[in-house]
């Protein structure tokens, strides 16, 4: 629903003034488009980020990384980009939707194993989640948690041989708090999300695959200044504290 | 077209013909222009010179193939399961009737998502009815009987309101006459309630398989997404988005395809047998 606001606001505000950056005013929010995994923390740091500076609001709009790149291309408004993978980034910079200069690495999540709380199949490694009659559910190859999981494996030397490879890494995690399978491959952040209802394993290969979170500004944002204080307090001590309590590792 | 007769019936017929306010067609020409517009933009969208290979790749053809299947299965149990509660609905009088009617309505207004999340705890292997079935080695998550149960029951309100609301309006005349003449319920039912409930039947089966074909939610909440097994066309269009575009366009266009034919089939067809 924000989404189709922001695209209509767009819009309109295209054809009406194009682009003339004075226009924008100091109550207008930072808007920040953020994978899907930062939505938690992103919304604390905006919230310390509104605390410090109360002149300056932040709108955090999250979805999956390839769909924010998507949606930037077809004219979404944006300030800032945050995604959780570096090809969906290198994807914006391309498009030169988002400036290659203002490009940090923030963030590194990593890949666990989890299983429900009883764990019925026995499973507590990455080894023993491949075995046959394992119901392992991972994110597709396709999509960023999805091509992490394979390298992971391939790394590892084990096939994964998955039940159903989904779309999101939210629907690996249900797949398995509802106890429909018996392991899932998530990011260590989303795990840390349903620590009552699953146990973690971890995979020692997942180690030396970090998955790295790249921020940059928008090309096209009406308040760069604005957007450059945002990164610069995600990189700040408070910020990168806030990525930690969520189980963001430092990149 | 000469006489005095004729010009008159003419005019007669000009007046008893009711017309409609002008304004009413013009919303109507935005109306029907608005529901073209996106399909004109989507076919404008595909790149022709590689569509065949998209539209060939494997895990599009298992796409296409597993949702025929899987909603030509899921059409059949909704005829099946839908004809006789519909008609229980409409010519039964029951307590708790108008509950069932809205029983049957809740799958259609509420989010596939949610319809997901109620079959597995349902149908899941810790669901309700899912426990028992696991003892007895049946497991249903993951399968393409899932991807079969979630479709139905995301259909079946199609299928049961379509013929319900035939079924009023036909009326119980001829039933009541076959009847009083001795005829059995059940030969009453077969030679004179269901023929008459073709029509119906008709555009409550392209209803109900459109439903079934373009199912998502329900889908990926309750059977997941594997190629072959319960990636289904639209699971496979949202999942080409991801890294290829154009192969998401090209898919859309057959889904698009198969729903015209679909609606071209049953709609078409029986009227042209009529005039």
């Amino acid at each position: 629903m924000t989404g189709t606001w922001l695209v209509a606001f767009a819009l309109t505000g295209c054809s009406a003034d194009g682009h003339d950056p004075s226009h924008a005013s100091e109550t207008e929010p930072i808007r920040v488009f953020a994978a899907a995994s930062l939505q938690p923390s992103f919304e604390e740091i905006a919230a310390e980020f509104t605390a410090e500076n109360p002149h300056l609001e932040v709108d955090i709009s999250a979805a999956g990384s390839s769909t924010l790149v998507h949606n930037l291309h077809a004219g979404a408004p944006a300030d800032v980009l945050a995604t959780a993978d570096e090809a969906s980034m290198q994807d914006a910079h391309d498009a030169e939707l988002t400036d290659p200069n203002s490009h940090e690495v923030f963030a590194a999540n990593t890949l666990v194993g989890v299983v429900p709380a009883d764990n019925p199949a026995q499973v507590n490694s990455l080894e023993e989640a491949t075995e046959p009659g394992v119901k392992l559910v991972t994110c597709a190859p396709q999509v960023p948690c999805g091509a992490l999981s394979e390298s992971v494996a391939q790394a590892a030397g084990v096939a994964l041989r998955p039940v159903s490879e989904e779309h999101q890494v939210v629907d690996v995690l249900g797949k398995v708090r509802t106890g429909e399978a018996d392991a899932g491959l998530v990011y260590a952040t989303d795990a840390r999300l349903a620590s009552e209802e699953v146990t973690v394993f971890p995979i020692t290969q997942a180690e030396q695959q970090r998955n790295l979170y790249p921020i940059a500004r928008t090309t096209d944002t009406g308040h760069p200044e604005e957007a450059d204080a945002f990164i610069e307090f995600v990189h700040s001590e408070r910020g990168q504290a806030i990525l930690a309590s969520h189980g963001f590792l430092k990149p | 077209m000469t006489g005095v007769n004729s010009s008159r019936r003419q005019r007669q017929q000009h007046v008893v013909t009711p017309r409609i306010p002008a304004v009413t067609m013009a919303i109507a020409l935005v109306a029907g222009v608005f529901l073209l517009v996106p399909f004109i933009a989507l076919l404008t969208g595909i790149t022709w010179t590689e569509l065949p290979a998209l539209l060939t790749s494997q895990s599009a053809v298992d796409a296409l193939w597993l949702s025929l299947r899987t909603a030509t299965v899921a059409t059949l149990i909704c005829i099946v399961l839908g004809v006789p509660l519909a008609l229980v609905l409409a010519r039964t009088d029951f307590p708790g009737r108008n509950l069932t009617r809205v029983i049957v309505l809740v799958p259609l207004v509420i989010p596939p998502v949610v319809a997901g999340i109620a079959l597995t705890e349902a149908f899941g292997r810790r669901g309700l009815i899912g426990e028992h079935l696991s003892v007895w080695g049946i497991e249903i998550a993951f399968s393409t009987t899932a991807v079969v149960l979630a479709q139905t029951f995301v259909a079946l309100p199609f299928m049961v309101t379509t013929l319900e609301s035939h079924l009023a309006s036909a009326g119980q005349h001829y039933e009541r006459i076959a009847q009083s003449l001795g005829a059995s319920t059940w030969r009453t039912f077969s030679t004179i309630t269901l023929p008459l409930l073709r029509p119906g039947l008709l555009s409550g089966t392209v209803l109900t398989f459109a439903r079934a074909l373009g199912e998502f939610g329900a889908t990926i909440t309750f059977a997941g997404s594997l190629q072959g097994t319960t990636r289904t066309m639209p699971l496979e269009i949202y999942l080409a988005r991801e890294t290829d575009p154009d192969s998401a366009v090209a898919l859309s266009l057959v889904l698009i395809l198969v729903a015209v034919l679909v609606i071209a089939v049953a709609y078409f067809r029986p009227s042209t047998q009529r005039s």
